[in-house]
């Protein structure tokens, strides 16, 4: 059994699924943003943000994903957020403290500051891991 | 926490598992596989855990269920053992 054959996409679908992805994404940042305060954070408000895309692609043809993020530029991005983690926790180094202790980080309140440039990379590396997968798979 | 709520909720994700691995339909399977996501989100929110039960509701009932059906049409759809 393969993919059905490439269908010109229905326009209620087109429109309906077009309007709804900046209010996920926009949730999707929310729950980075507020991931350190509530539930959610790095990991979930990444899936919610590859979920939107997914979407997009699934009203839309498959060359969408392609148009919108080229493959380059999500292979970077799944290496900038580990790099963003892991790059914050030798600053800390740096300025004398344990890695990723954040007391030191020269901020107002560096503890949650810390910590959200943590969830900003965790969100970063599983949106384009969880679309590189998808994009593989949608290839294969 | 609801003890009767709890139980219903219980119960319906274990009929949707054992229904998940029963069925001869992989396309089916996918469909109570994300149910049984569903019932497990909810359980987890009632039970208090709402951090896993987001988590629950973005990869098990989201984004897994579009790449099971990805695969499902990529290779067989019926199960054969």
């Amino acid at each position: 059994m393969t993919l059905p054959p490439e269908q010109p996409p229905d326009v209620i679908i087109k429109v309906v699924c077009r309007s709804l992805v900046p209010f996920i994404q926009l949730f999707g940042l929310y729950v980075v943003m507020h991931g350190h305060s509530s539930p959610g954070g790095g990991f979930q408000g990444g899936v919610i943000l590859a979920a939107s895309f997914v979407l997009l692609v699934l009203a839309e043809d498959r060359a969408t994903l392609r148009h919108h993020i080229p493959p380059a530029a999500l292979n970077a991005s799944t290496s900038a957020g580990v790099l963003l983690f892991a790059g914050l926790g030798v600053v800390c180094l740096a300025l004398g403290a344990n890695y990723l202790d954040y007391g030191p980080l020269p901020f107002a309140e560096p503890r949650s500051i810390g910590m959200l440039v943590i969830e900003i990379g965790v969100g970063i590396t599983v949106m384009a891991a969880m679309l590189s997968i998808f994009r593989d798979l949608l290839e294969f | 926490m609801i003890w009767s709520l709890d139980f219903v909720l219980l119960v319906l994700s274990v009929v949707c598992a054992v229904a998940a691995v029963q069925v001869r339909d992989l396309l089916a399977s996918v469909v109570l596989l994300a149910a049984f996501s569903l019932f497990m989100c909810l359980l987890w929110t009632e039970m208090g855990a709402v951090d896993v039960a987001f988590t629950e509701a973005a990869v098990g009932a989201g984004v897994t269920t579009v790449f099971f059906v990805i695969t499902v049409f990529k290779t067989d759809r019926v199960s054969r053992d």
